[in-house]
């Protein structure tokens, strides 16, 4: 489903003169720190993905899973070493770079004010999709169909969780990461949540996983990244 | 910059030392007697705190747009000399207004736009210190937006009816009082020689802070 | 995706939700109404108006109005980190940036369309005498104070001290705004209007809003990479 998702979108992407596209076959670390004085939140990570892997990030709370989610997304800026994708840096790109990344961070980048379909149209507009044809399978395939038009404050996590899912990969990301998307989720929606995962490493995407949970991580991840405090 | 140091800070103290013996040399001045001799150190200050605000702001930008941690500590020793420049300039500016106006604050537009200019600068360093983690970039944005307004708040004081002397007095005096003139441009490279060093001893502390850090972090993965 | 479309969508999201809570616009107006109220209280003597208070209230409390919508209109995109999923879409972030300020200063402008009259009825002050002058300085005085002030909000999303942050950051930098703005329209509230005097500060304002609102599209993107 997803590698028809591809098409389609890049298809669109023509006439509304998007941004030129850009892809890359793996996303690496080398060496990257980020310190504030002496705290540090990460020290010297060197890590490498490609496509279809599934890798998994595992530490402790506090180990900077999250700090290296954000450089992986451009968010943060890393205070030493370099990030590569495919065969560029970080800085070279920008716009058409940003169309490749996915997020899905524990906070989960929804207005709760908003419906459903209108927090998927607004972000389907902002990445310069067609709403008409993305936000239908995005509302089915987050099993949200019937309560499209509700606010997000009266959904449950869950029901956020998967929304936030779907929004996060709206325009089919090359590279998805999750950073504890399990939290709050009972077993039904871990597995969903999870197989969604295997489909997307499956489909090409370069998948990383920020996790403390190593139990969830054992069965889904194909390569482990542990990052210590 | 080290093996010039030594001959800055010489030749700064070597002039303050003879500063004194310069304004004691120019004329009095016929209406405000020996209180117009604050007027060769209240005038270079504020060039000292000029110089120090144009430091900030462009060592700031430097760091937004490099992310060139020198810039951040050059902008850093800029804005606390330019507090410091701002509080002399103040000070003096207040004995001044004392003997002229006969009252140690008058609500005069340079006096009053000063002392806001002096929040900006204690708005950079409040938001280092209790901004968090990655402060420093805030501090940035603070220091640029900071040296851009400072222009404004200058030129608002001209249009401002104000009681303070107008700009176009130093223009003149370089053709009415030649001595005066010429004992006011000598503060103002003394003190623009002061506001040198300070600025290079500030900004070398704060490399060996950095310095200290990048030990620490060291010795911490020392296994 | 364009520049202006990026804008517009980020502006008619903000206006969207406000539509329906509307929980920022009735907030703001009722604190401005209250400012006006309290300055009542020390401005007004047996019955009269101070004169010339008229200004300096209305700008009082369009400031202190501002300061909150800014702190309100930015918790908003923290909570979620929606801030976060707007910096991540590939359209340009100095548009998203616009599309905010655009939300900030229709809200001031709505908040300034209840004070001007507010304050004129109140302070028996000739606030209509000169309308489009009054208007250019209202307008030009936002739109200075809110670029820099959408500017500073969004950095300080990221601060543990935002709340408090914003309002030591955002008023001496905005000093010559609420200069020009409270000695403008005092120019114009004299009798007879001082026409010149006015049209100085709005040439004031008209310069630091370019340059501020040059500066700000420039510095937006390096001020929000964490």
């Amino acid at each position: 489903m997803l590698t028809v998702d591809r098409e389609r979108i890049e298809g669109a992407e023509g006439p509304m003169g998007v941004t030129p596209s850009l892809d890359f076959d793996s996303v690496r670390l080398v060496e990257v720190s980020r310190h504030f004085g002496r705290r540090r939140a990460v020290s010297r990570v060197s890590i490498e993905a490609r496509r279809g892997d599934l890798l998994g990030l595992l530490g402790p709370n506090g180990a900077g899973k999250s700090t290296l989610i954000g450089v992986l997304a451009t968010l943060v800026q890393p205070t030493s070493g370099e990030v590569r994708y495919g065969g560029h840096f970080a800085r070279e790109l920008g716009p058409p770079l940003r169309r490749q990344i996915g997020l899905l961070a524990h906070e989960l980048h929804l207005y709760t004010e908003l419906s459903a379909r209108q927090n998927l149209t607004f972000f389907s507009k902002m990445y310069g999709l067609d709403p008409r044809s993305t936000v239908e399978p995005a509302l089915e395939r987050a099993g949200l169909a019937d309560r499209a038009d509700d606010d997000v404050a009266g959904f449950s996590r869950g029901m956020r969780q998967r929304l936030a899912l779907e929004r996060a990969l709206l325009h089919t990301p090359r590279l998805v990461l999750f950073d504890e998307p399990f939290t709050g989720l009972d077993d039904n929606a871990v597995g969903l949540v999870s197989a969604r995962l295997r489909r997307l490493a499956a489909d090409g995407a370069i998948v990383v996983l920020a996790t403390h949970d190593l139990d969830l991580a054992e069965g889904l991840v194909t390569r482990v990244a542990v990052v210590q405090s | 910059m080290r093996k010039l140091f030594a001959p800055l800070l010489v030749l700064t103290a070597v002039m303050f030392a003879y500063a004194p013996v310069v304004i004691a040399n120019t004329r009095y001045e016929s209406t405000m007697f020996l209180v117009q001799k604050i007027f060769y150190f209240h005038f270079a200050s504020w060039m000292a705190w000029a110089a120090a605000i144009g430091v900030c702001g462009i060592a700031s930008a430097v760091y937004l747009f490099r992310a060139d941690p020198r810039g951040d500590r050059l902008a850093v020793a800029g804005a606390e000399l330019a507090i410091l420049f701002g509080a002399f300039g103040l000070v003096t500016g207040s004995l001044w207004g004392r003997k002229a106006w006969g009252v140690w604050w008058q609500w005069d537009a340079r006096l009053t736009m000063a002392l806001m200019a002096e929040l900006i600068f204690v708005g950079y360093l409040l938001v280092r210190k209790y901004g968090g983690p990655g402060a420093e970039k805030l501090a940035a944005g603070m220091g640029i937006f900071g040296a851009a307004t400072t222009p404004f708040i200058y030129k608002s004081v001209d249009w401002w009816r104000t009681i303070h002397p107008q700009t176009s007095v130093v223009r003149n005096l370089g053709e009415t009082a030649p001595d005066m003139y010429g004992a006011m441009l000598f503060c103002t490279v003394a003190f623009l020689l002061l506001f040198a060093s300070l600025l290079t001893v500030r900004v070398h502390l704060e490399s060996r802070r950095a310095e200290l850090d990048r030990l620490y972090l060291a010795l911490e993965d020392q296994p | 995706m364009s520049f202006a479309t990026t804008a517009f969508l980020v502006l008619k999201k903000d206006f969207t939700i406000e539509v329906k809570s509307g929980e920022i616009l009735y907030t703001t107006l009722f604190f401005a109404v209250s400012c006006v109220l309290i300055f009542a209280i020390a401005f007004v003597r047996e019955g009269q108006p101070v004169e010339g208070a008229g200004a300096g209230i209305l700008w009082i409390a369009v400031l202190f109005a501002g300061n909150l919508a800014l702190g309100r209109t930015f918790e908003r995109e923290r909570y979620g980190e929606t801030v976060r999923a707007l910096l991540l879409t590939p359209a340009p972030r100095a548009a998203i940036y616009v599309g905010k300020l655009l939300g900030i200063v229709a809200l001031l402008v709505a908040a300034e369309c209840l004070l001007v009259p507010m304050v004129a009825f109140l302070f028996d002050a000739p606030l209509f005498a000169r309308p489009l002058l009054l208007a250019a300085i209202l307008g030009l005085g936002t739109v200075g104070f809110a670029s820099v002030g959408t500017l500073f909000a969004a950095m300080l999303v990221r601060s543990r001290t935002r709340d408090v942050m914003l309002p030591i950051l955002l008023y001496p930098i905005t000093v010559p705004v609420i200069i020009a703005g409270v000695l403008g329209t005092s120019a114009l509230l004299q009798s007879p209007a001082d026409e010149p005097v006015a049209l100085l500060w709005i040439w004031l304002l008209v310069s630091f809003d370019v340059v501020f609102v040059t500066l700000a599209l420039w510095t937006f993107e390096p001020l929000m990479t964490e």
